[in-house]
C-alpha cells in the first residue's frame, strides 16, 4: 500500500467510526435489541453510580430505567455504558448509546451544533467552587492567582475561564480526564480550588481525606440545567424520553407514587387517569402501550421519590430540596412539566 | 510462436483471454479495486447522510473560531502566546502539537541515554551495576505505563512542598526552587547583540567539524592521533563565550519571584500597589521567570523511564550480537576496554540496535497521548478532549489528530532510516 492509499484508507476509516450505526428509528432498534442502552457517568454518587453489587443507582439512572419501563414494561431492560465527559457526545451520536443521561448541561451549542436534543431537565445545577477551609477564603472574588482543578470536556472549563476573565483575575487551570484524578490532585494540594457543578462537589467531597476541612464557596457562577439527551432527528424517540421525564414530574405533582399508582389509576381526577392510561390513548400516540407512565411510576417512582432516594437530605449528598430550585414549581422551585392532555 | 498448432491459433476470443494469466490478473485487480472503492464510497455516503440527518456541521470553519477556555501554561501556550478568550481553535491545535512534540523529543533523548546506560550496565562485570540494571528493566517494563504515569504524578505531588513554600531544602546544597505548582527557574531575556553569540556558536561548530575532519585525514595518512573531541569542545565553548563577554553580556536573567504572606503586591511596572499578599496570593508570581509544571515532569519521567527499559534490552541484544572474537581481537591488539567498547563494539552493535530503537521512539511519541490522565495539555487532551467537546466535529478533528501523529511518526521513522543507512557497515 502506498503512502497515498494509506492516507485515503485511514481517513475513510475515521469517517466510518464517526457514524457507524446511528439510525433514525431508535425505538425500533431498541425494541429489536430488547433493552435501552444508557450512557451514564463513570461514577458520580447520587446521579449515576455503581454500588458494590454492580447495580447502577442515581437520578440519572432512574430516567433510563423509567424509559425502559415505559417501552418494555420492565425497568431492568437497561444496559449502562459508563462514559467520560469527553466521550459522551461521540458515543451518543455514533449510536453506541440510545440515551445520554449523564449530568449533562443543556447549552445552545450542544443543542444546535452537536446534533443533540435535550429532552428536559431533571436537575437544576450551577457551577460552584470548593476550597480548603485553611485558606481562609470566603468569596470566589478573593481567588485571584489561584490554581484550579477540574475535568476536561465539560462546560466547567468555559465557565471558570469566563468568571475569572470578567472579574479580571488570573488563574491556572489544571484539567484532568477523570473526576478521581481531579479529587486526588486537589487533595494533594496541587490546586487551591476544585470547581465543578455544585451537586458534583457535594458528591466528590465525600472522596476527600477530610471532607469537613473544605468549604463550598457561596458563588454559583453558571446555570447548569442537567438532563437526558438524545440524537437529533428522531422525534419519536425524543418524545418518549421527554414525556417519560414529564410523567415522573407530573406524577409527583398529582400525588402519584410508586406505592399508590395502581389504586390512583381509578381515581376521579381525569389528569391522573390520563397520566396512568385509564383515560385516552396517550401511550399509543407515543408509539407505546397506554400503561407506559404507569409502568415507569410503579417500577421507578415519581420525580420526588427518585430525588429523595438518591440525592436528598437523607443521602450522603444531603442536597436539601425544600427551598431549592429543584423543588416542585408548586413549592416555589423550577421543576415543572407540561400537562398530559 | 511458430510451434502453435492450427487449432490453438484459431482459439482466440474470450476463452483464451480467461486462460491468459496476465489478462486474468488484470480482471481480478479491476474487480477488487471496484469493490474497495465502492465500499469506501458507501461508507462516505453513509456518513454524509447520517451527519446531515443529525443536523451537524462539517468542514474546517471552526478552526477560526475563538475557543474560550484556558490551557495550563506549557511550552505550547508560551510559543503561541495563547490567552483565554483570544486563542482560536487553530491555536489550540498548535498548542497541542507543540506540547506533544516537546514531550516526545525530550522523552526520546532521556529514554535513549538511560536505555544505553542500563543496557551497558546489564552486561557489566560489576555485580551491583548488573543487578541494578536487571532490577530496573524487569520492574519498569512489566508495569503498565498508565500506572507509572499516575505513580510519578502523585509521588511528585505528594513529595513536593505546598504552594506557599518557595522550595524544598536540599541540605548543604541549599534550597531547590520547586513546589507543588512546578519547578521555578530563571528565564533568559536576550538583549540586542545576542544574535552575534548565536552566530559565533554556529561558526565554532563548523570550525570544530573542520578540525575533526583534518584530524581524521591525518590519522588515515600518518596514523598519528589528535584529541579532536576535546579540541572541538574547547572551540565550541570558548569562541561564543569570548564573543559574549566582548559584547558585554547581552543577556539578562529574569528570576522567579516568591511572595510570602504579607509581602507587598507589585503592579505590572514593579510599583507597590499598597496591598499585601493574602494566603491565596502567596507563592510564586505567575508570569515571572520560567516554570516547568509537575504534569510535564511526571509525564516525562514516566515515559522516558518506561521506554528506557525496552531500549536497555535492545542495546543489550545489539552488543551481544557482536561476535566475541571482535573484543578478543581488540584486546590482542592492546586496545583498552573503554576504547574497545566505543570504537569496536558499539559501532557494530548499532546496526542491530537502530531498527528496533525506531519502534521504541514511535511508541514513546504515541504513548504521550496518555497525558490526558494527568492534565498535561497534549494534542489528545486539549484538541480531542476539550475542543472536541465544544465544537463536536469528531470526524474533522480526529482526522487532523491522526494526521499529526502520522506525520510525527513518519518523520521520526524517516530520520532513523537515514541514520541507519549511515551506520550500516561500509564494505570495502
Amino acid at each position: 500500500m502506498t503512502f497515498k492509499n494509506a492516507l485515503c484508507a485511514i481517513s475513510a476509516l475515521g469517517m466510518a467510526f464517526g457514524a457507524s450505526t446511528a439510525s433514525a428509528d431508535t425505538l425500533a432498534d431498541v425494541k429489536a435489541k430488547g433493552s435501552v442502552q444508557c450512557g451514564v457517568s463513570q461514577g458520580l454518587p447520587g446521579f449515576s453510580n455503581q454500588d458494590d453489587a454492580g447495580n447502577w443507582t442515581g437520578i440519572d439512572v432512574d430516567v433510563c430505567k423509567a424509559v425502559a419501563a415505559a417501552v418494555f414494561g420492565d425497568a431492568n431492560a437497561v444496559k449502562f455504558t459508563p462514559l467520560s465527559a469527553k466521550e459522551r457526545f461521540t458515543a451518543l451520536s455514533s449510536g453506541e448509546v440510545d440515551i445520554l443521561s449523564r449530568n449533562t448541561t443543556w447549552t445552545m451549542t450542544r443543542d444546535t451544533q452537536l446534533g443533540l436534543n435535550f429532552a428536559g431537565v431533571n436537575y437544576y445545577d450551577g457551577q460552584g467552587m470548593m476550597v480548603p477551609a485553611s485558606l481562609g477564603v470566603t468569596s470566589a472574588l478573593e481567588l485571584d492567582g489561584a490554581s484550579i482543578c477540574t475535568n476536561t470536556g465539560t462546560t466547567t472549563e468555559l465557565n471558570i475561564t469566563d468568571f475569572f476573565r470578567s472579574n479580571n483575575m488570573g488563574f491556572e487551570l489544571v484539567a484532568f480526564e477523570k473526576a478521581d484524578e481531579v479529587v486526588a490532585a486537589y487533595d494533594s494540594g496541587r490546586c487551591d480550588v476544585y470547581t465543578t457543578d455544585r451537586s458534583g462537589l457535594a458528591a466528590q467531597r465525600l472522596k476527600l481525606a477530610d471532607p469537613a476541612a473544605h468549604n463550598v464557596l457561596p458563588e454559583v457562577i453558571s446555570k447548569e440545567p442537567l438532563g437526558p439527551v438524545v440524537r437529533q432527528g428522531d422525534d419519536v424517540w425524543f418524545n418518549i424520553v421527554r414525556w417519560t421525564l414529564n410523567a415522573m414530574i407530573n406524577a409527583e405533582e398529582l400525588g402519584v407514587t410508586s406505592a399508590n399508582a395502581a389504586e390512583m389509576a381509578n381515581s376521579d381526577n381525569p389528569g391522573i387517569k390520563r397520566l396512568l392510561g385509564t383515560e385516552g390513548n396517550f401511550g399509543e400516540a407515543l408509539g407505546l402501550s397506554n400503561d407506559w407512565a404507569m409502568q415507569a411510576i410503579t417500577q421507578v417512582g415519581n420525580y420526588g421519590e427518585s430525588y429523595e432516594a438518591n440525592v436528598g437530605a437523607n443521602t450522603p449528598l444531603k442536597l436539601n430540596r425544600a427551598g431549592s430550585v429543584n423543588a416542585l414549581w408548586t413549592n416555589g422551585g423550577l421543576i415543572y412539566a407540561a400537562p398530559v392532555r | 510462436m511458430a510451434s502453435l498448432t492450427a487449432s490453438e491459433a484459431e482459439d482466440t476470443g474470450l476463452t483464451s483471454l480467461l486462460y491468459d494469466p496476465k489478462a486474468r490478473g488484470l480482471l481480478f485487480q479491476v474487480l477488487l479495486l471496484t469493490a474497495v472503492v465502492s465500499f469506501f464510497a458507501w461508507i462516505l455516503d453513509n456518513t454524509i447522510t447520517n451527519l446531515a440527518a443529525q443536523g451537524k456541521k462539517s468542514g474546517f470553519g471552526f478552526l477560526g473560531e475563538t475557543s474560550g477556555f484556558q490551557i495550563l501554561t506549557t511550552l505550547g501556550t508560551f510559543v503561541m502566546e495563547a490567552r483565554a478568550g483570544v486563542a482560536t481553535y487553530l491555536d489550540v491545535f498548535w498548542i497541542g502539537v507543540i506540547n506533544t512534540l516537546i514531550i516526545s523529543f525530550i522523552g526520546i533523548i532521556a529514554a535513549t541515554l538511560m536505555g544505553f546506560l542500563m543496557g551497558i550496565f546489564r552486561l557489566s562485570s560489576n555485580v551491583v551495576l548488573r543487578g541494578f540494571a536487571t532490577f530496573y528493566v524487569e520492574i519498569l517494563r512489566n508495569i503498565p505505563l498508565l500506572l507509572q504515569i499516575f505513580f510519578w504524578y502523585f509521588v511528585v505531588l505528594r513529595a513536593l512542598p505546598d504552594k506557599r513554600s518557595s522550595g524544598m531544602s536540599m541540605g548543604f546544597l541549599g534550597e531547590f526552587p520547586m513546589n507543588v505548582t512546578g519547578l521555578y527557574t530563571s528565564y533568559p531575556i536576550f538583549l540586542e547583540g545576542f544574535s552575534s553569540v548565536v552566530w559565533a556558536f554556529l561558526v565554532a561548530c563548523v570550525l570544530a567539524w573542520v578540525v575533526s575532519w583534518l584530524a581524521k585525514k591525518r590519522q588515515e595518512a600518518t596514523g598519528r592521533q589528535f584529541p579532536s573531541f576535546w579540541v572541538g569542545l574547547l572551540i565550541i565553548v570558548a569562541i561564543p563565550l569570548f564573543v559574549f563577554y566582548q559584547l558585554g553580556g547581552p543577556l539578562e536573567m529574569e528570576s522567579a519571584r516568591f511572595l510570602n504572606v504579607g509581602d507587598p503586591i507589585l503592579d505590572a511596572n514593579g510599583e507597590p500597589t499598597g496591598r499585601t499578599a493574602s494566603k491565596i496570593k502567596a507563592g510564586y508570581v505567575p508570569g515571572e521567570g520560567g516554570v516547568i509544571k509537575p504534569e510535564f515532569i511526571a509525564l516525562w519521567l514516566a515515559l522516558s523511564l518506561y521506554t528506557a527499559s525496552f531500549i536497555a534490552e535492545i542495546v543489550r541484544a545489539g552488543i551481544l550480537a557482536v561476535p566475541g572474537g571482535q573484543t578478543e581481537a581488540a584486546k590482542a591488539l592492546g586496545i583498552s576496554p573503554s576504547v574497545t567498547l566505543r570504537k569496536v563494539v558499539i559501532p557494530q552493535a548499532m546496526r542491530v540496535i537502530i531498527p528496533p530503537l525506531t519502534s521504541q521512539f514511535l511508541n514513546l511519541t504515541k504513548n504521550s497521548s496518555l497525558a490526558i490522565a494527568i492534565a498535561y495539555p497534549d494534542l489528545v487532551s486539549i484538541f480531542a478532549g476539550t475542543a472536541l467537546n465544544q465544537v463536536g466535529q469528531e470526524i474533522e478533528m480526529i482526522f487532523m489528530m491522526m494526521m499529526v501523529y502520522l506525520i510525527i511518526s513518519l518523520g521520526t521513522a524517516a530520520f532513523m532510516n537515514w541514520f541507519n543507512a549511515r551506520m550500516m557497515l561500509v564494505e570495502r
